[in-house]
């Protein structure tokens, strides 16, 4: 049915390595949003890389770039860490990512292996944005907690807690309104939601993951640290890879800020959520 | 009064800079850091290439204006290409049919449903008699939603929830629109990828059957270099007649619109600023040229000059 546009990596097989070949080389990150910077970084370490062990034809090089970038992101790539009980996973993330999604995706595989799992609706602002968790929350057959359309974002997620405790369910998983990183008002309930959470079970939230849409270009730079400074990230979950956006953006990301990339969207699908494998991501950057 | 980018070709030409002309030494040093500018504000990397050729061209050999110097004029020169083919100014949507209708297509999570519900405000606040209609049969709770944003502007919904043929449902909205003497139909789908054949042949078949006035292809300011690929397969294989820019309110600098634009040729007519049905406003290209390049003042600045 799908049709994926292939990058055609194969031009570059089989060349001499020359300046023309870095040139391509660097359009071809940058195609793939790896950044400016980082990109302009990596084609500098290669140059280097080329002379000190004298390279010499691209199929060289790029295995070089494929080693490098593999080894960059593997040492940023984490599984959820949901071994405490009860523990919480607070989802965050800008306007339209896939929050609810990706909640009612990782609902479904907890449950799978024998979790209990609560969700809470803690975005009480966007129009039916509780009615569509509700649904994720029947087609994975988990409990939810809901507030009134307009109510305080805070005392949901409190309200679910006490109901967690009280049922003695494993996971609680809490869905935020998307909120722009340059928006402090918003930025700051985070800070109370979190709050009201580490309050009723210390230690928790174990997980604070950032949605980041794998179509954004340079501003996931900017999404990533303004979470990461207003609160711990633990990882991020990056969607809509079944396009063809190549999600370049977390090896700057990896490599500037140093999050763990802990999941992948592929599809609107329940079953459409995959852990983060490194290898796979770079050989799919090459395709 | 310098701004990032301007500082950046500053310190990049040095000296050279003086000269009453920009000669080639001076732009080649100025083009490069400008090329990057361009990349890092999303535009697509053989969107610049072109860009920075054209620029190159028109650059070579102008003449500066007195009291300023050359680099203030070569970011001048690339503010006004940036305005020129981003649109001069912002287009008015084309309504002529009774009732006109229009529809709006897009990526997941791009702001479909949000600029529907905006654009029905604005259009009533004109004294249209403004029907809204949802055909996503996918999103959990998708029709809600509208239905939710057509409450708080008290403009009507007309929804058919267990229909499982989003055409039909468009044809349904589209007769009562008719019979009951509405100005405007405006028509939300469901978000699809522009590489899944099925979901874009279903949005043509919506297209075919409402003959909309207006196709407003709705992109969100954030997006990447993917950008072109995407607004050229909906161009292809659905067709627009315009583009919505959302998420304006966000950092972004949104090379997109650049992207978007070149890639279609079609105008961008409007841009959400916030997630409230009132954030939407006409489509300045130079507000958003200035914000490409990250400047503020060197273009007043040449232009009072
Ligand atoms: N193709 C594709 N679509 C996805 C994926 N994840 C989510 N979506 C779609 O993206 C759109 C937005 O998803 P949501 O889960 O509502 O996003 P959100 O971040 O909760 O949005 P807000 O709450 O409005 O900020 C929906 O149409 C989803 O079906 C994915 O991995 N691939
Ligand atoms: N900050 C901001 N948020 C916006 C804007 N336009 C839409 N949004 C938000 O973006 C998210 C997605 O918007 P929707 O209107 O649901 O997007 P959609 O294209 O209909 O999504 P699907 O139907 O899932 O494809 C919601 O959280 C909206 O509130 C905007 O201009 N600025
Ligand atoms: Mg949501
Ligand atoms: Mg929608």
């Amino acid at each position: 049915k799908k049709t994926r546009e292939a990058l055609n990596f194969s031009v570059f097989k089989g060349r001499e390595i020359d300046e023309e070949l870095f040139e391509e080389l660097e359009e071809r990150l940058i195609l793939a949003d790896i950044g400016v910077k980082t990109s302009l970084q990596l084609i500098d370490e290669l140059r280097k890389e080329t002379k000190k062990r004298k390279l010499k034809t691209s199929d060289e090089l790029l295995e070089v770039l494929k080693e490098k970038l593999k080894n960059l992101l593997s040492n940023y790539a984490g599984e959820l860490r949901t071994e405490n009980s009860p523990s919480v996973i607070l989802v965050l993330g800008v306007n339209g990512v896939g929050k609810t999604t990706t909640i009612g995706k990782l609902a479904k595989q907890l449950k799978d292996k024998g979790k209990s799992v609560l969700l809470a609706a803690a975005d009480t602002f966007r129009a039916a944005a509780i009615e569509q968790l509700e649904v994720w929350a029947e087609r994975a057959d988990v409990r939810i907690v809901k507030g009134s359309e307009g109510a305080d974002p805070a005392s949901v997620v409190f309200d679910a807690v006490q109901s967690l405790k009280a049922r003695g369910e494993d996971i609680l998983i809490v869905d935020t309104a998307g909120r722009l990183h340059n928006k402090d008002r918003l930025m700051k309930e985070i800070k109370k939601i979190k709050k009201v959470i580490s309050r009723e079970i210390p230690g928790e939230p174990s997980e604070i993951l950032l949605v980041l849409d794998a179509n954004t270009g340079q501003n996931a730079i900017s999404q990533a640290k303004a979470f990461k400074e207003i609160t711990d990230v633990t990882g991020i979950v990056l969607t809509k890879l079944d396009g063809t956006a190549k999600g370049g953006i977390v090896v700057a990301i990896a490599s500037e800020l140093k999050i763990p990339i802990k999941y992948i969207g592929i599809g609107e699908k329940i079953e459409d959520l995959r852990p983060f494998n490194p290898e796979e991501f770079v050989e799919e950057l090459f395709s | 009064m310098f701004d990032a980018l301007a500082e950046k070709i500053q310190s990049a030409i040095g000296k050279i800079a003086k000269k009453g002309r920009i000669d080639e030494e001076t732009l080649n040093k100025g083009l490069r850091e400008i090329k990057l500018a361009l990349l890092e504000a999303d535009v697509n990397y053989k969107v610049v290439s072109d860009f920075i050729k054209d620029i190159k061209e028109k650059a070579l050999g102008a003449k500066v204006t007195k009291g300023v110097t050359a680099v203030q004029q070569l970011v001048k020169i690339v503010h006004d290409e940036l305005v020129k083919t981003l649109g001069e100014k912002a287009e008015p949507l084309n309504l002529k049919s009774k009732p006109s209708v229009i529809l709006l297509i897009g990526l997941q999570g791009s702001g479909k449903t949000t600029t529907s519900a905006k654009l029905a405000k604005l259009l009533k606040k004109q004294g249209k008699k403004v029907l809204l209609t949802s055909v996503d049969i996918y999103r959990p709770a998708a029709m809600l939603q509208l239905k939710k944003l057509g409450e708080q502007i008290s403009v009507p919904v007309f929804l058919e929830e267990n229909e499982k043929d989003a055409a039909k449902i468009a044809e349904d909205a589209l007769k009562k629109a008719k019979k009951e003497g509405y100005d405007v139909l405006i028509v939300d789908t469901a978000g699809r990828l522009h590489i899944d054949e099925e979901m874009l042949k279903e949005a043509k078949e919506i297209k075919e059957r409402i003959h909309p006035d207006e196709v407003l292809f709705v992109s969100d300011a954030m997006t990447g270099q993917e950008a072109v690929n995407i607004a050229k397969a909906f161009d292809e294989n659905v067709g627009m007649t315009g583009i919505v820019l959302t998420k304006l309110d966000s950092d972004a600098r949104g090379g997109v619109a650049l992207s978007v634009k070149g890639v279609t040729g079609k105008p961008i007519k409007f841009a959400g600023v916030g997630e409230k049905i009132d954030d939407f406003e006409p489509f300045y290209p130079d507000r958003v040229a200035s914000r490409i390049l990250g400047m503020g003042d060197v273009v007043s600045l040449v232009e009072k000059a």
